[in-house]
């Protein structure tokens, strides 16, 4: 399928003996994110756009949009978008995947948003088992309203609502969701990866895919937690945010399937 | 030889690529787009892996791969 926004302009169109092997997926609009730079939402918004176009469910998918950083993100799918209410898109989603037992709903959700105020909602549409897909983005601080402590913040990082480091007692250690809901009976498939690598990001979207796919096959709700870096409120490069994902999340959240019922 | 495009315009001089590019062809430019992004631009060597492309959060390259030849290195 081919988006006419997609089109490459002439100069941009393959030489004798050349061949595209990389363009924008036809379910990604093409126009400038309001993303800082080095963010990795861009990185999971290409991928599931990729994944929706291979799995040929672009004309029937149904994003849910979340708040915080991504309440935009229905401006860069070429797909029907709704945004939900704080926290509540996973709530949303089963009332639209309801109502239209043919489309294809993903929920699109930081951390802020799903972890905390959301957390009931996400949970329950879970252990119900809805034919949704929820995409969780961590990347352990609040991001829009300028880096306050979130559910996912690790011990001892400084935010701006935990100055002396994020404490466990009293302030509770990093909620791993990943873990969470794959303990739920309703979910098919969940999985945590990082956006830090190549290998990593290759990774996610095939765990993006599966999760997509449970959904397809009625198999039961579909997750995939992305390790996600915001260098904004890390108050760091975009490469030393690729590090501190590798060196100081991946050993707090564990990438790896949690559970998978595609092969059952 | 492979080519990448960057779509300068797109570029927000992250620089994710050029830790992502394993031939190290990618450096930045000494070029700034209209929003005061400093934009990158690549050298000989490109193998075509594609691999920056990846790990660009703006969509903002597009890679042209060149087949082998019959000697088994890049036309």
């Amino acid at each position: 399928m081919n988006n006419p926004c997609n089109a490459l302009p002439e100069a941009l169109r393959p030489r004798e003996g050349e061949s595209l092997v990389f363009d924008a997926p036809a379910a990604q609009v093409d126009r400038p994110t309001h993303y800082c730079p080095g963010c990795h939402h861009g990185i999971a918004h290409r991928l599931v756009a990729e994944v929706l176009d291979e799995l040929d469910a672009t004309d029937r998918a149904v994003l849910v949009a979340s708040v915080g950083c991504s309440a935009f993100s229905y401006d860069y799918f070429a797909v029907d978008a709704l945004e939900a209410q704080h926290g509540r898109a996973c709530a949303v989603a089963t009332g639209v995947r309801r109502a239209n037992p043919d489309s294809v709903v993903f929920t699109y959700q930081g951390d802020g948003d799903m972890a905390a105020i959301g957390l009931a909602e996400s949970v329950h549409a879970a252990n119900r088992g809805e034919l949704i897909t929820a995409i969780f983005i961590n990347n352990t601080v609040y991001g829009m309203t300028g880096g306050q402590t979130a559910p996912t913040t690790l011990i001892g990082q400084i935010t701006t609502t935990s100055p002396a480091g994020r404490r466990l007692r009293g302030e509770g250690g990093p909620l791993r969701m990943t873990e969470l809901m794959a303990g739920l009976d309703g979910v098919a498939y969940a999985e945590r990866c990082a956006l830090d690598s190549v290998r990593h990001v290759r990774a996610a979207k095939k765990a993006l895919r599966n999760a997509f796919e449970v959904q397809i096959r009625g198999l039961g709700f579909g997750f995939v937690e992305l390790l996600s870096g915001c260098p904004t409120n890390w108050h760091m490069t975009p490469q030393a945010a690729n590090r501190r994902i590798a060196e100081e999340m991946i050993p707090v959240f564990p990438l790896g399937t949690a559970k998978n019922l595609l092969d059952k | 030889m492979s080519r990448i495009v960057f779509l300068e315009d797109r570029c927000k001089g992250c620089r994710l690529c050029i830790d992502a590019c394993p031939a190290g062809v990618i450096r930045p430019s000494g070029r700034f787009n209209h929003q005061g992004y400093e934009v990158m631009t690549s050298g000989e060597g490109c193998t075509g892996c594609a691999s920056c492309a990846v790990m660009c959060p703006d969509t903002a390259i597009r890679v042209f791969r060149t087949a082998r030849t019959a000697e088994g290195g890049r036309a």
